[in-house]
């Protein structure tokens, strides 16, 4: 039985703001999930929406196989934990963790039992009698989630549950945070607008844009066939290459005024307008005399540490972005060439709503 | 260092120093009279004496006065903190149609419209609601007019308390009063000991509504008490009344120190983490 099931859910906002729109998503049980998207798409309300914090303007919202849309959220038996932690300065840490049971009046023993074990698990052990201003970032990061656990939730809700860490410590709590929810086996729903944590974190994925879901998959199906141009974009620590261009003969496009390679039997029809997307981890990089490659002049060349992001002008105002190992790095105004690997090429249609060609493999999907 | 400035600096330091003077004369007036067997209006040391302590003791009136004071102090108190928690949540909390007009108009016309100017009519009301000459009337009247500042300082504090704290405790199944009272009114304890103490002293010093709304002598607090030290002549009794100033002022510099000790003040909101 799926997790959480949410079906054509909207929510408007009092002023006319439109957050969500008649939105399908089903988390199945167990998952990690989460959701992706630009600031101000609707992540968080639909978070909130399936906390109970937000009241849903239309549509339904189950976890398991009750209903929930008009409970309030504390009935809902779901575990939320705050982008801030929202853990209590007058409280000590076993009062935080132990907080959720006293208010559903379990004894006082057990509350504390419930607390030490809570706590033990995330080794918290020596930190139960401080109180949250004499702790790190990380260790109230750790309350916060020994006090989500300590209720036993049907399902656990992160807003944004690594952007208050600073950047060293949120690569290692991330991993916590995965091997945490893979033991407790528990679904968990998480809100981020990053994508590398969404790729790292995740079993399955959505990424939302205004209120909508624009695609939902795993995130190697995200990374490697993204729907939309929209989410292609989204997607990769280096933004991916998406050049309007027009199809030609001989399996090429050509991008205002360069050509670059279509994988063969496409079947896009010639004259077609497209998007030509390629990721810049899947563009070769040569000196100017390669065969059949795309010669172009270095522009730009910036250090990623053990790799180089070179800029490649290919054309008046046409530029490619390609990475190339660190010791085999061009200098800047240098000619080049550049051959895009075709099989991890991606096609979309002129105004980047659907994808045409995935690498070899030509979608069926035509408008 | 030129001439000019020189002077300049001078003539400040002599000015502030007069201001200082001028306003601490007063106090080494409370210092040094109450134990001067033979007080002037003038602050000036003398060979101290206990005379005046034992001549205002012998009164009667003067311990019941002090207890009366404190009775209205604890009521008012008790008025001004129950009702301003709840309602500066909701004002914080609460978005509606023209909540600061509400709430600048409240501390505007509270402080513009004084005790003497509202007296006659807060009388009419008591004398309609048949409070006259109780201390619940007095209590009440004196908590209305001290809940605009207190609500308008607390609704800071609220402000400054993270929603996510609330929706938190929503989420692990507390309702609203559960969250205000394990969470919100916790936090904001230091606002509640700044107008607990602020609605005290307010409550210890006022002279003209207890005057007006209580009949009987005996119902009288200590700062109507000091006004009965002077005779028909209109002639103080320096001796008893500056022993009894310095009585009446030690109990708040009590509170101070307590309340000072114990929560700290802080006069705005904001978050210890």
């Amino acid at each position: 039985m799926p997790a959480i099931t949410i079906s054509s859910l909207t929510k408007v906002y009092p002023g006319g703001v439109k957050a969500l729109d008649e939105l399908d998503l089903v988390i199945e049980d167990g998952e990690f999930f989460a959701l992706l998207g630009p600031s101000g798409c609707g992540k968080t309300t639909l978070l909130r929406t399936i906390a109970g914090l937000e009241t849903a303007t239309d549509g339904t919202v189950a976890i398991g196989a009750r209903n929930v849309t008009g409970l309030a959220p504390g009935d809902r038996n779901v575990a939320m934990v705050f982008q801030d932690y929202a853990l209590y300065p007058h409280m000590t840490v076993r009062e935080n963790i132990a907080y959720p049971l006293r208010v559903k009046k379990v004894g006082k023993a057990e509350r504390a039992a419930e607390a030490e074990r809570a706590g033990e698990a995330l080794s918290l052990g020596g930190l139960m009698e401080r109180r949250p201003g004499q702790l790190s970032g990380g260790q109230q990061q750790r309350v916060a989630l020994a006090r989500a656990i300590a209720t036993r939730p049907d399902a656990f809700l992160f807003d944004e549950p690594l952007s208050n860490l600073d950047a060293r410590l949120r690569l290692e709590a991330r991993t916590f945070l995965k091997r945490l929810q893979r033991d407790l086996a528990t679904t968990a729903v998480f809100v981020t607008h990053d994508q590398a944590e969404a790729l790292a974190l995740a079993d399955r994925m959505a990424v939302m844009e205004a209120g909508v879901i624009r695609q939902v998959g795993t995130p190697s199906e995200l990374f490697h066939r993204p729907a939309t141009q929209f989410v292609a974009g989204f997607i990769g620590s280096t933004p991916m290459n998406l050049l309007p261009g027009t199809v030609e003969d001989d399996d090429r496009v050509d991008v205002g005024g360069a050509t670059l390679p279509l994988p063969a039997g496409h079947g896009v029809a010639p004259g077609t307008a497209v998007i030509y997307g390629i990721r810049p981890e899947y563009v070769g990089l040569d000196d100017a005399h390669s065969q059949g490659a795309v010669p172009g002049t270095v522009a730009i060349t910036e250090n990623l540490g053990s790799s180089y992001l070179v800029t490649v002008d290919v054309a008046e105002g046409v530029q490619v972005r390609a990475t190339v190992e660190e010791g085999h790095e061009p200098a800047a105004d240098d000619r080049v060439a550049l051959t895009p690997a075709t099989r991890r090429v991606l096609v979309y249609d002129e105004p980047g709503d659907t994808l045409l060609v995935v690498g070899e493999r030509q979608l069926a999907r035509q408008r | 260092m030129n001439t000019r400035s020189f002077i300049g600096r001078v003539a400040f330091a002599g000015f502030a120093s007069l201001i200082g003077a001028f306003f601490a004369l007063p106090m080494l007036w409370l210092v040094f009279a109450p134990f001067n067997g033979r007080p002037t209006l003038t602050a000036r040391p003398s060979s101290p004496t206990l005379d005046n302590f034992r001549e205002v003791f012998d009164r009667d009136d003067v311990l019941p006065a002090l207890r009366n004071s404190a009775i209205l102090v604890v009521l008012a108190v008790i008025v001004v903190v129950v009702v301003a928690a709840p309602a500066s949540y909701a004002l914080s909390r609460i978005r509606f149609p023209g909540r600061n007009v509400f709430l600048y108009l409240l501390l505007l016309l509270s402080s513009v419209i004084t005790g003497s100017a509202s007296i006659l009519p807060l009388f009419l009301l008591m004398f309609g609601l048949d409070l006259i000459d109780t201390y619940h009337g007095v209590a009440l009247a004196l908590a209305g007019g001290l809940l605009p500042a207190s609500i308008f300082i607390l609704k800071d504090f609220t402000d400054s308390i993270p929603r996510s704290y609330e929706e938190s405790a929503r989420v692990f199944g507390a309702s609203s009063s559960q969250a205000l009272r394990h969470v919100v009114i916790p936090v904001i304890r230091p606002g509640l000991a700044v107008i607990a103490v602020w609605g005290a002293v307010q409550v210890w010093g006022n002279f003209l509504v207890p005057f007006i709304l209580l009949r009987s002598a005996d119902k009288s607090p200590a700062a109507v008490l000091m006004y009965s030290f002077y005779d028909e002549g209109g002639r103080a009794d320096l001796r008893a009344i500056s022993a009894f100033a310095l009585i009446y002022t030690l109990p708040i510099l009590v509170l101070y120190w307590i309340v000072n000790k114990r929560y700290g003040f802080r006069f705005h909101g904001g978050i210890k983490r």
